[in-house]
Order: C-alpha cells, then structure tokens, then sequence
C-alpha cells in the first residue's frame, strides 16, 4: 500500500514538472521585449535588399504569426501550444523546410541518449567505486590522492574539460578527431568502430565530469558508513574486507548517490548541451544551438519540450526503480 | 581561559579553507582592482597590433582582435565574480526565506514551494537559456541573464535549507522559545539562523560557482552578450578565431587556466568552510 502511494505521489510530480516546466517555456520568452518575427523579418529584408513591399512584408508577419501559433489571444495561443506538446507536434522546420522537427528530433535523439546514459552510468560506477575504497582505505596515502583527483576534476565546468580534452586528444597527441563525423549507411562492424571512434572524446569529457562530485560524495558516505556497528558485527564474523566493503558499506551507502544522481539529471544536460556544441555532436543540443542561430523557433521549441519530458521521465523512472534498492520504501519500515 | 579564547576568534583554518581563500581573495582583489590602473577599454578592437607576442607591454599578448589577452581577461574575471555575487545574493535571499517558511509554515504553503523547488531542480536552465538566447538576438543584456540565472538558481539551495528548518523545528530549544512567548520572526531571527547561517555560506559560495559556469557556458556556445568580456565570451571568441591554429595558444588556455584555479579556489573555500563549521558544530 505504502509502496503504490509513493508511485502514485512520484507521477503525480511528474506531470506537475511537466506541466509548469511546458508553461514556464511558453511565457518566459514572452515576457521578454523584442519579437521573433520582427526579428526574423528584419533578418529577411537585410537578405532581400529593400526589395520587399510593404503588403508582402504583412503576408509573410500573417503567415509566421500562424505557423508559429502566435494569433489569438494569449489563452488561445496557450492553449494551442499545449496542444501542439501533446500530440509531439511542432509543426515544421524552418531551416529544413517542410521536413516536421518531430522527424529532425527523432533522428538527433539517439545520439544524446546513447553517449548520455552510457557516459552516465560509467561516471557512476567508476566513480562511485574510486570513493568507495578511498573511503573505505581512508587511512591509506593512496586514499588521500584518490581524494585530490576528484576535488581537481568536480569543480571543473564540462566546456572547460571539452576543451582540453580536445587540447591534449585532437591537437597535441592527434589521437582522436577534432569533431566527430559520422558517415550515413547501414549498421556495419566497421560503421559502428568508426562511432565509437569518434564519440570518444564528447564521452570522455562527459565521464571526467560527472565522476568528481561521485568520488568525494562517495569517499564521506564510506568513512562515515564503515564504522557503523553493523559492519563491526560484520567484522567480528570474520567476513573478507571485499564482502563487507560491497556488501555491507556501499549497499548502504549508494541510496544517497542515487538520489543525488536523480537530482543531478538536468545538469548533466546542461553539460551534455556544451559538449555537444564544442564537439558538434549530432545530438539534441547541438540541434537547439543550431536553431538559435538560425531562428529556427519550431525546432528550438520542439528540442526544449523533448529535453525537459526527457529529464522528466528519466527522474521518475529512477524514482520508480528507487524501491528496488531501499527496501525500507519497498516494504513501508 | 586564554586558549579557549583564542580559539573562538581566531578559528583555526584547515588547509582546503586557507588555500582556497588565498585564491580567491588574489583574484577578486586583482580584478577589483587592476581595472582602475588602465583607461583603454579591452573589449574595443584594433587598439593594439595583432597577434604580439607576450611581452613586459602585454603581459599574455594580444590576439587576432587586436585586444591585449591581459587585460581582457582582468575584466573577465571582474565581470564573472561581479555577476556571480549578484546572482548569489539573490539566490539566497529567496532560498532563505522560502526555504525556512516551507519548513515552519507547513501545510499547503509548504506542498506547493516543494513541487516548484522540484520542478527547477528537474526541469535543465542551459535549454531555457537558449530559447530567450534565440528570442531576444544579441540583445540578452547581463541583467536577464542573471535574472533567469536567479529562478532557476534558487531551488537548490530551498531544497536544503527546508530540510534543516524541518528537522530543527522540533529541537527543545525552539520548544522552549516558543513557550516563552517568542514569535515566529524571532524564532527564526535568533534560534534557527545561526543554524542555517553556515550553510547560507556555503550554498552562497556554490550558487557564485553555478552562475559564472552558467553564464560562460552560454557565452562559451555564443548565445550570452559576447561583448561584455567574461570568462565565457574570452574562450568564445578564441574559438571563433581557431586561437590555437593560428599560433595562438594563450588566446585560450590563459582563460582556462584562470577559470580552473577560479574555480578550485570557490571551490575549496565552500568545503574547507564546510568542514570548518562542522567541526565546531562538533559533527565531525
């Protein structure tokens, strides 16, 4: 019972985040002076000379006020969007012209999810093992460097470690490519060799980035984990120093870190979007950027919604997958 | 006597406090100050020969802009710590004050601050960023940057500082004032905040780190106002201008030494600070 309220409270806030995460977007931008298609207008007729007449320049106003869905009051046009969200459609790309972004995102969606849930999980495992014997040997001199290594690389923002790990991999040591390119095709061995060539260093930036803040947080839990009286029964029993440290410590001591994971979501995102960039990823940031640049206002909206409904339900899935780590949630202690 | 005297006032710093206040007391100290000893403006373009070598004239050289990499990044630093402190300080007067009303107020007040602490912390600002990037073109003026950098700051630190309210409004202490006829305000004013305070520090510090990383990232990828010198717009435009392949390496890696230093240092002081107050707590 306790277990089917928890599910019901987590989903409930996740339509919630979704709900005042949808509107946030759509009033945000509103509130702000300067308009899209006077913008994009001006962009026009810097292109066309003073070659546009004035009842041409009120048609093409007409036509983006409603492929962008701006006609109509502000309910209206709220209550269009929330629409256009719900049934994942955004009508098309300005840039490429009719191609819908929901195609566009499809195709760039793959590229961020993989290089994110595979870069995510290894900072989370590599990291949270480093702590666990740094903290579980603190007494060790070895313990006190594993520790140095993480204050040196948590601070450290994710463009600033995308660039030198493109200073030292692409242009000193040359060892892997400046940005990826990914060439079309089948599945093939030597396809997916290529991939995994060139993701190397988005994924590279993206594990060094997400492991410091595993390595310090982890390395606190253990010291102060270990000298619980359990693990000292433990001890007594004369169980090894491995069982006790994974069995007895870090079962204990990862329910913190997968919280602190599930609350870290949207900024690994942040840092997914600049590595990309700097990268040219072919991800979902690398698309945002690219329709910022170009005014491109549908397949901006489309990337945002499609990023905040992914940090969104990646958040309740691990909240509903929670349970199966914290029995005392699983079984209402 | 004496020695516990002394030890009141004079807190005995760990190493990662002392290290890193060095840091950033040089930093600030410089920023805040070499700005007074120059009259050219370092964002203006063309005031010196391109390309220069360093030399006693210009300490780090001048780039492809014709703009003295020194001088550019002293106004950089200025202008990141200047727009973190503000940020910060807004940060943790909303984070204070919801944070804490959550915790003692309870009820409804406090379900609906909880779901939007949860919803900021979810929903990723770098996207939002980019959408009024988009909209307001090159016309994002620092202060809507560190407005938005404000909303989407704020939850964080509420998130902690209401789960320390909650734990310590049913202390004995806070008991025992509110027996005595003590309000609410005072309550908080004189038994909850010096509880809170030294967290109030440390998440201040925190939130400065979390603002400048933001701002940079979005100048970084070119969709802050690039024309204000930060510690963002320095490595956009050395990227802009392929720093490294024309033989410029400074162009970029003065700016990325002086953000990870900046960085460490912001970051040492929050931790050692931690670690200081814990142990007079008596946690640790």
């Amino acid at each position: 019972m306790k277990l089917l309220q928890y599910m019901l409270q987590r989903f409930v806030m996740y339509l919630l985040i979704l709900f005042i995460g949808i509107t946030i977007t759509f009033f945000l931008p509103r509130l702000m002076p300067g308009d899209p298609i006077s913008n994009y207008i001006s962009q026009v007729q810097a292109r066309a000379g003073q070659s546009l007449s004035a009842e041409a320049t009120q048609q093409l106003r007409d036509s983006l006020a409603e492929l962008y869905g701006l006609q109509g009051d502000l309910f209206t046009q709220y209550t269009n969007y929330i629409g256009r969200v719900v049934r994942f459609d955004f009508g098309p790309s300005f840039t490429y012209y009719p191609e819908p972004v929901s195609n566009i995102l499809l195709d760039a969606l793959p590229w961020t999810a993989g290089l994110l849930i595979m870069t995510t999980l290894l900072a989370w495992l590599i990291g949270n093992g480093i702590g666990l014997i740094a903290g579980y040997y603190n007494k060790r001199r070895a313990a006190a460097a594993l520790e140095i290594v993480g204050i040196l690389l948590y601070p450290i923002p994710y463009y600033i470690l995308a660039l030198v790990v493109i200073l030292v991999f692409a242009y000193w040591l040359a060892l892997f490519p400046l940005s990826p390119t990914f060439l079309p095709g089948p599945m093939s061995w030597s396809k997916s060799v290529s991939i995994i060539h060139n993701s190397f260093l988005p994924a590279l930036t993206l594990v060094l980035a997400g492991f410091g803040w595993n390595v310090l947080a982890m390395k606190a839990l253990a010291v102060a984990t270990k000298e619980d009286p359990y693990v000292q029964f433990a001890r007594l029993k004369g169980t090894t120093d491995r069982t006790r440290m994974t069995q007895y410590v870090f079962r204990n001591a990862m329910l913190p870190q997968i919280t602190a994971l599930i609350l870290s979501l949207g900024f690994i995102f942040n840092g997914a979007i600049q590595t990309e960039v700097i990268f040219s990823y072919p991800g979902i940031g690398m698309t945002m950027r690219a329709a910022a640049g170009a005014g491109d206002y549908n397949l901006l909206y489309g990337s945002i919604i499609l990023t905040i409904f992914a940090v969104a339900t990646v958040t309740l899935v691990l909240d509903l997958i929670y349970p199966l780590f914290d029995p005392r949630i699983r079984l209402g202690g | 006597m004496q020695t516990q005297q002394q030890r009141r006032w004079l807190p005995k710093l760990n190493s990662r406090l002392a290290i890193g206040l060095t840091i950033v007391t040089i930093l600030a100290a410089g920023s805040l100050i070499l700005p007074f000893f120059t009259s050219v403006d370092p964002a203006a373009q063309g005031t010196y020969l391109k390309n220069l070598p360093p030399s006693p004239a210009h300490l780090l050289g001048t780039n492809a802009l014709g703009q003295d990499i020194f001088w550019y990044l002293v106004f950089a630093v200025r202008n990141s710590l200047l727009l973190g402190v503000s940020v910060s300080m807004g940060v943790t007067i909303i984070a204070t004050s919801l944070g804490l009303s959550a915790g003692f107020i309870g009820g409804w007040y406090e379900r609906c601050v909880v779901v939007f602490m949860d919803t900021f912390i979810t929903i990723p600002v770098l996207p939002v960023l980019i959408v009024l990037g988009a909209v307001v073109r090159g016309n994002t003026s620092f202060m809507v940057v560190a407005l938005i950098l404000i909303v989407f700051g704020w939850a964080w630190n509420a998130r902690t500082i209401r789960s320390m309210s909650l734990s310590l409004r049913e202390r004995e202490f806070v008991n025992m004032a509110r027996f005595s006829g003590a309000g609410v305000i005072a309550i908080i004013a004189r038994e909850i905040f010096p509880y809170v305070y030294a967290f109030m520090i440390v998440g201040f510090i925190n939130t400065i780190l979390f603002a400048i990383n933001t701002e940079a990232a979005l100048a970084v990828i070119g969709l802050s106002n690039v024309v204000v010198p930060t510690l963002g717009s320095i490595i956009f435009w050395a990227l802009n201008y392929n720093a490294i392949l024309i033989g410029q390496p400074l162009w970029i890696i003065a700016p990325i030494v002086t953000t990870v230093v900046l960085f460490l240092g912001l970051f040492l002081t929050s931790s050692g600070y931690n670690d200081l107050s814990a142990e007079k707590r008596g946690v640790a």
